[in-house]
């Protein structure tokens, strides 16, 4: 694993793998919502507003993947204090928070013709709402020190802290949200689905997994930089 | 290791009681924030008393969250936490000590407090048993979760205001069972189960905490 912990080899490879996921991405994206926009059928209940799902539940699905990899990351920086994972997981953090946010605004878009409002404190939504919350607490966290390596170490145990609640949350608003309201109009779940629905949504999962390589990757790449830069910085000043 | 996790028990408990005016400010903020909600919602009987077991639990939470703050920061400054890291004392049996006074100084006074709010917010006194047993499993989690978070902030910029980021995304399960104790004795529906799901919560954190806690004040004193 510390082989890959060496910025230039890290750099290497990543220049290699990037131009296959952003193309990748390119062409998942472009191939998921042409057959979500165009070929897949309306919902005869819904309507063509049906057609946001094929951005809220990948969308949903990134959130929930990137925090469980922030604290895979976290846990390998921890255990083997390895400086990647430390940039992975400050990398990640954003971008899971922007899946968050965009499955909300989403899921209130989608709400607005379906249940006649902005907000439903649906238990799905409630959830992503705190998944959300969580996101912002993580990356002002890491941000929070003078020493990055403080804010490192700090956001990775808040982010293990974080997977751990993460099901009890789920499952105490699940269960707060049927004690309350009836089950709601927005069920995809089990195995009913279309195939001419499900292919489009698996492949814009698929192009936002990509995406995130993509991005992650980036930012990767120039927080070693700025890093690189940094230490020029130092160097300057103390030759001079 | 029992006796110097009662030492740094007792050491907390004379720290609150000779600077008691601490412990008094949680449960007069306490008191009186729950005191503006009648001015805010009107002061409809059948309202507030609908209201009362959400509004308790949420003013209580808020009320520990006031005193996270000073849990570990005090003994950052004067350095006494770096005396805890040396002491033969593991640094998780000293984090679960410090927390288990912190309930005693804030907690438990917030659960003698609660009847009067439940008088205030006319709510039948028939559920007031399930609240004081609910809070008396759900108060010590606060104080558990919190202890993360304080932890985790020591010597950041801003550490006050992000304590709240941090720790009350993750209060909402103990405040969900919380409530639900109290509405399903209130409305005759089984107590047991949100009970007992309220201890469960309980134990999880009663372990993550120490472990989570500890590593934070490590490598806060790094």
């Amino acid at each position: 694993m510390h082989r890959f912990a060496n910025p230039a080899r890290f750099t290497r490879i990543a220049d290699r793998v990037l131009p296959f996921a952003a193309g990748g991405a390119v062409l998942a994206l472009a191939l998921g919502f042409y057959l979500a926009l165009f070929v897949s059928p309306a919902d005869y209940q819904q309507g063509e507003s049906v057609r946001i799902m094929y951005v809220h539940v990948p969308s949903a699905w990134m959130a929930m993947v990137i925090y469980v990899a922030i604290a895979l990351a976290s846990a390998v920086a921890l255990i083997w204090r390895h400086p990647l994972a430390d940039l992975a997981a400050k990398a990640s953090s954003p971008i899971g928070a922007g899946f968050a946010f965009l499955t909300l605004v989403t899921g209130s878009l989608w709400g607005r013709p379906m249940w006649g409002t902005w907000w439903e404190w649906d238990g799905r939504l409630t959830s992503m709402l705190i998944l959300f919350f969580l996101y912002l607490g993580h990356m002002a966290l890491m941000n929070a020190f003078e020493d990055s390596q403080r804010g490192y170490r700090a956001a990775s145990i808040l982010a293990l802290v974080g997977v751990v609640n993460i099901p009890i949350i789920k499952f105490s608003v699940d269960w707060w949200s049927t004690l309350h309201q009836p089950t709601s109009v927005m069920r995809l779940d089990g195995p009913t689905i279309h195939p001419s629905m499900l292919w489009p949504l698996l492949i814009v999962a698929l192009g936002f997994k990509l995406y995130y390589l993509t991005v992650v990757l980036l930012r990767i790449k120039s927080e070693l930089i700025a890093a690189r830069l940094r230490a020029l910085d130092l160097a300057m000043v103390k030759g001079s | 290791m029992v006796s110097g996790f009662l030492l740094v028990i007792a050491r907390d408990l004379r720290l609150a009681l000779r600077q008691r005016a601490d412990a008094w400010l949680a449960v007069l903020f306490f008191v009186l924030t729950a005191a503006l909600f009648p001015f805010g919602v009107g002061p409809e009987p059948n309202l507030l008393a609908r209201i009362a077991p959400g509004i308790i639990w949420v003013v209580a939470l808020l009320a520990v969250l006031l005193s996270l703050e000073r849990l570990f920061l005090a003994d950052f400054e004067d350095g006494s936490l770096e005396q805890l890291l040396l002491s033969p004392l593991p640094l998780e049996l000293a984090v679960l000590a410090k927390v288990l006074a912190h309930w005693l100084t804030t907690g438990l006074p917030l659960i003698a407090a609660a009847p009067l709010l439940a008088v205030l917010f006319h709510m039948d006194l028939a559920g007031l048993g399930v609240l004081l047993l609910a809070m008396l499993l759900g108060t010590p989690t606060l104080s558990l979760v919190g202890a993360v978070g304080a932890a985790l902030t020591l010597g950041a910029r801003r550490g006050g205001v992000l304590i709240p980021l941090l720790v009350l995304p993750l209060y909402v399960p103990a405040l969900i069972f919380g409530v639900g104790a109290t509405d399903a004795a209130l409305q005759g529906f089984a107590v047991r189960p949100h009970l007992l799901l309220l201890g469960a919560v309980l134990l999880v954190m009663l372990v993550v905490t120490p472990l989570a806690g500890a590593a934070a004040l490590r490598q806060a004193l790094e």
